[in-house]
Order: structure tokens, then C-alpha cells, then sequence
């Protein structure tokens, strides 16, 4: 199975001379395509941290990441941000949809900010948001359509340009059980092309079924992996 | 992108509002400070620039401005006359004189007395009567903003035919006409120049300028150099006496200083109120910069729309602030206290500069906070 993401000795540091705060410490660890892989851990273990690496928003204070056999701890920002665009789908915890941007052009943005106009990107988006159930409300702004309606345009903004990762931060989280489940279902449609691998940070236990394999932190440490039967007994999922 | 940077723009109605206000309010205020202040100071030359037929103005060497006359002895029209060069010289009066109505009604007013044979001097613009009314025994004739201040609350009009006294002589009102707005506030009145002098009291000479008109193909400043070199009286063409005046109000009073304040709080304040306003919406969308840089929009992108927006609003609000303060002079033209002053295209292009430059430098600073906000600033909830 391919690589998606290979890291290499991961290390991040905050704070200033005095008070530097270590919050990775030498992460080693790959994704593979097709799959979905879950992060989990306690708050303040440095999950999200990690996510900001691998998706190369974030410049590590030390090591190497790899994405789709690209290092994109060596790129240059520029050339970082247009990889992001091409390659990358982003979910976030909050939508963050542009409020005044309709749900088909929300989810057209990787493609407009990539060149493409916003009627075409729309257009394009909306095809999208059909395959997700959101055809009906492809017109509608942000604040007309519920939690897990936004978070579902923010999955066909994730996918629209057919990008190699998706990286979901706690996507879950601001959603109710049955907002949460539909989300899950799509991602795990999602995540079963071959050519992609989705990401999900999460410490909602009621979604750690859908992983194909967890990732557990502690303490900006991998504390267990269930691809290697290191997962603590309590992550066990059934 | 430019589309999603309007779309953004315009989103928040509220913002979008306020910020094109706060820009209007801004060159509305700086626009109508200016526009007043220069037409307060172009009164000062009033009275030089409405005397048209004339060429050069001649005067005592020590004269400063219009409003102060150092009157010449009678002989100093010959010699005028006599320099190569004028085509003809006529003299003018200028001094103050007590004005009363037949009602007891004591008004100082600003006395001008023009040439007896040539009228040159008197205003050639008629509300009522005509040029050759002046030649009417007793003649005086009042500008129409003069007539409502002495006679308040009556049609100007009625003015005409009525009788009254100037320095204890008989008068009759004969005409109206529409002079400039001078700087002082007394009301203007024109008399025959032989008039003038015999109302006014007695003294040792009553000239207070030579007004030349320049022969064919003699510019006026050379007519002026060498009348100065062959009489050696002041003379000075007729757009140097009106600056000469008007630059001694700049020079000698408090205006400017006052003005100049009232012109700096305006930019201050629309500055203030634009930058912060523009500040303020691109910081309360930082999350959503920040959203758009995560998924591949580019800093020059994100700068391009920050400057869309920037340009729009500022060409809405500088629009709407230059509309209004031409919508105001418009209105009130026809007020004494603001009349003659209008909105200059040299103002207009001024006050846009600054407005651009206030939008620029808040452009840039919120460029600054976009540029440095990090994209993994989504990730934090």
C-alpha cells in the first residue's frame, strides 16, 4: 500500500528562549491511501499540532514530512501553498465557511483560489454537493442550513479538487450524534478511494469505529498504534 | 477572487455601510473646511478680481492689501496718465462711511466711488436699475446681500427709490447689484466718484487707487514695472493685488491657523474613523484570511482582494462625501454667509489624494496582519 504521509522525527517547540514548551517529540509514523486514519488522545497531547505539520500549515522546529512523496518541510511557502491547494482538503472543527459565499461557493474555493471563476467553481461544487445529499441547498448561505449541513459543505470544499489527503480536524465535535454519524459516513465514503487518505483528529469515542486504524497520542508521544497492536486496551474498538 | 472579495464586502451590510459613512463622513468634512477656508480667503480679493476692465491697480507704496488705503494726492492720476503705455487711468475712491435710513437705522457701510465718465469700478452685474443709474443725481447703489442688511426682512427690491442719508447727504437708492461677497461684512455701496469724495470727510487727499487699463500689446506687468520705476507708486496687476491681499490675511491673521486646525482635526478624525473602521473589518475577518490561506490561497491573492475592498469603499464613500458637500454648497449658495463659496476640482483632487492615502495606509496595515496570520489558526477552535 502506498505512503500518503511518512514523517521523520517530528519535533515543535512554542514560547520564547525562556519559556519554550516541547509539544512533539520525535513523532515517526506513515498514512497509507485508502485508508482512514484516526488521531486520537486527551486535549493538549498535540494532536492538532501534528495535523498543522502534516498538512504544512504549520513548519515543525525539527524534523521531516513527506506528503504523497513530496517533503513538504522543504518547500518553500509559496510552493507550499500551491501544494496545499492541489493536493490538500481541509476540514475543520468550525466550518469555516465565508458566511457570505453560498454553499456551492464555499465549497468551490480550492478551485477558485487555484484560478478558476467563482461561477464555474460553483458550478462545479454543486455537482459535489449533490453526491453529498446537499443539492437542495446548494444556494443557501452558511447561517440558513444547520451544523451538520455546514460541516457537509465544508467535506465537498475538502474534496471538490480531488485532492491526495484530507486532513479533518475534529470534525465532529460542534455536531450532534446523528449530524456526527452522517458526517462520518461521507468521510469513510470518502476515504475508501485509493487514491486518497483521510486524516481525522478526534477524542470523540463514539466515532473511533469508523477508523481503519488508530493513532493514539500522550504527551506529544504516539502512545500506541493499532497497526501494530500498540493501541492501549481502552481505545479497543469492537 | 476579486468576486469573493466583494462578495465579503458586501456580506455584512452593516460593515459594508458603515465603512463607506465613515470614508463619506470623512471628505465631506475635509472637502467642505477647505472649500470655505479658500472661499473665505478669496473675499479678501473680492473686491480687486470684480474690477475687470482693469489692468493694473496703482497705490500708495504702502499699501498692503485691499482693505487698507493710503489714499494719493490728486496729481497722481496725471502722472499715471501720462506713462507710455495706459490706455486710460481712472480713479477709484475706497473708504467707510455711516449710512441712515430714513428710519434712524445707522449702518457702517463700505463705500466705493467710482469713475464719474467711465463707471469703471462699479459691479456689471444688475438686480434692479442700470449702469447709467449711477449718473442720477444722489445716486447710491447697494449690493443685494447690503440692501437685506440694512433693510432685514424686506424684498432687496423694495430697496430701490428709497431715500436716505450718507455722512449727513442726501441719497436715493437706485439700483441693486450682485457684486461679490467681500470680506468684511459691511454692506457695499457704489457713488459717482466727484460723490464719494465730497460725502466723506474733509481731508488731504481722497485718491485710494488708480485703476490703468494697458494699451494694446503692453502686458500689464510691464505696465505695472514701469509705472512703479516712473511715478514710484505701488502698482501691481490686478491677480497680484488680489494675492497681495489675500496672502496678508494668510500671513497677518489668525484664519489659516484656525482654519488650518479645523482642516487637520477633519483629517485626523476621517482618518481615525476610515482607517479604524477598514482596520477593524479586515481584523474581524482574519479567520476567514486565515481559512482561505489554508487552503491555497496565496498572499498576493488575499492582498489583491484586501485592495479591492480598500478601493471600493473608498471610491463609494469619497464619491458619496464629494456629492454631499457639492449638494451642500449647491444649497447654500444663495446664503450670505456662504456665498461664492463653491467645491474646487483643485479641492475635489486634493481631498481624493488624501482619502486614497488614508485607505492605502490602512490597506497596508491590515496587509501587515493577513500577511503575518498563520493559517494553522483555523486549527485553534
Amino acid at each position: 500500500m502506498a505512503h500518503a504521509v511518512q514523517s521523520h522525527g517530528i519535533e515543535m517547540e512554542f514560547g520564547s528562549n525562556g519559556t519554550r514548551t516541547k509539544v512533539l517529540h520525535g513523532i515517526d509514523f506513515t498514512l497509507d491511501m485508502g485508508r482512514l486514519t484516526m488521531l486520537v488522545g486527551p486535549s493538549g497531547c498535540g494532536k492538532t499540532t501534528l495535523l498543522s505539520i502534516l498538512s504544512g500549515t504549520l513548519r515543525p522546529t525539527g524534523g521531516d514530512v513527506d506528503v504523497m512523496g513530496r517533503r513538504i518541510t522543504a518547500m518553500a511557502d509559496a510552493e507550499k501553498v500551491r501544494f496545499r491547494r492541489d493536493r490538500i482538503g481541509f476540514i475543520f472543527q468550525q466550518y469555516n465557511l465565508l458566511p457570505a459565499l453560498t454553499a456551492a461557493e464555499n465549497a468551490a474555493m480550492p478551485l477558485v483560489a487555484g484560478g478558476m471563476s467563482l461561477g464555474d467553481g460553483a458550478g462545479r461544487a454543486r455537482a459535489v454537493l449533490e453526491t453529498l445529499g446537499m443539492g437542495a441547498h446548494a444556494d443557501k448561505l452558511p447561517r440558513q442550513l444547520s451544523g451538520g449541513q455546514q460541516q457537509r459543505v465544508a467535506i465537498a470544499r475538502a474534496i471538490v479538487h480531488a485532492p491526495a489527503l484530507i486532513v479533518c480536524d475534529e470534525p465532529t465535535a460542534a455536531l450532534d450524534a446523528q449530524s456526527g454519524r452522517q458526517v462520518m459516513d461521507i468521510l469513510k465514503q470518502v476515504s475508501a478511494d485509493p487514491g486518497r487518505a483521510v486524516l481525522v483528529v478526534s477524542h470523540d469515542n463514539r466515532i473511533y469505529h469508523y477508523a481503519d486504524r488508530i493513532i493514539a497520542m500522550e504527551d506529544g508521544r504516539i502512545a500506541g498504534d493499532s497497526a501494530d497492536d500498540t493501541l492501549p486496551e481502552e481505545l479497543h474498538v469492537h | 477572487m476579486w468576486q469573493v472579495a466583494l462578495k465579503m464586502l458586501t456580506g455584512d451590510r452593516a460593515k459594508y455601510i458603515a465603512l463607506i459613512f465613515g470614508i463619506a463622513f470623512a471628505t465631506l468634512l475635509m472637502s467642505q473646511q477647505v472649500s470655505i477656508f479658500i472661499g473665505l480667503m478669496s473675499r479678501t480679493a473680492s473686491q480687486v478680481l470684480d474690477v475687470r476692465e482693469a489692468d493694473v491697480w496703482v497705490m500708495d507704496p504702502r499699501v498692503r492689501y485691499i482693505d487698507e488705503v493710503e489714499a494719493l494726492p490728486d496729481e497722481a492720476l496725471g502722472r499715471v496718465r501720462s506713462i507710455d503705455g495706459v490706455a486710460w487711468a481712472v480713479p477709484l475712491f475706497k473708504g467707510l462711511a455711516m449710512f441712515r435710513t430714513t428710519d434712524g437705522l445707522v449702518n457702517q457701510v463700505s463705500l466705493v466711488g467710482v469713475d464719474d465718465e467711465t463707471l469703471v469700478g462699479a459691479p456689471r452685474v444688475w438686480l434692479a436699475g442700470g449702469l447709467e443709474s449711477l449718473r442720477e443725481p444722489d445716486a447710491i447703489l447697494f449690493d443685494a446681500q447690503g440692501a437685506d442688511f440694512i433693510w432685514p426682512g424686506q424684498d432687496p427690491l423694495a430697496a430701490i427709490g428709497k431715500e436716505a442719508e450718507i455722512n449727513d447727504s442726501r441719497v436715493v437708492v437706485r439700483g441693486l447689484v450682485d457684486a461679490s461677497a467681500p470680506f468684511i461684512t459691511f454692506p457695499i455701496a457704489y457713488m459717482r466718484y466727484s460723490q464719494a469724495i465730497t460725502v466723506t470727510p474733509p481731508t488731504r487727499n481722497k485718491l485710494s487707487f488708480v485703476l490703468v487699463r494697458a494699451r494694446d500689446g503692453v502686458t500689464a506687468e510691464a505696465l505695472a514695472s514701469r509705472i512703479e520705476a516712473e511715478t514710484g507708486l505701488q502698482a501691481l496687476t490686478r491677480d497680484d493685488f488680489a494675492w497681495r491681499s489675500i496672502l496678508y490675511y494668510l500671513t497677518r491673521t489668525g484664519i489659516p491657523v484656525n482654519f488650518g486646525i479645523t482642516i487637520a482635526l477633519a483629517v485626523i478624525v476621517g482618518a481615525a474613523i476610515t482607517a479604524q473602521t477598514f482596520y477593524l473589518f479586515v481584523i474581524e475577518n482574519l479567520k476567514q484570511f486565515g481559512a482561505l490561506k489554508a487552503i491555497g490561497a496565496t498572499n498576493r491573492q488575499i492582498a489583491g482582494m484586501v485592495l479591492l475592498q480598500a478601493a471600493v469603499v473608498g471610491a463609494l464613500g469619497f464619491c458619496l462625501g464629494i456629492g454631499t458637500c457639492a449638494v451642500f454648497f449647491s444649497f447654500t449658495q444663495d446664503v450670505p454667509a456662504l456665498e461664492g463659496f463653491i467645491l474646487r476640482w483643485q479641492v475635489l483632487v486634493g481631498v481624493g489624494v488624501v482619502v486614497g492615502l488614508i485607505i492605502a495606509i490602512a490597506s497596508l496595515g491590515s496587509l501587515l496582519k493577513v500577511f503575518r496570520v498563520d493559517p494553522a489558526i483555523v486549527f485553534r477552535g
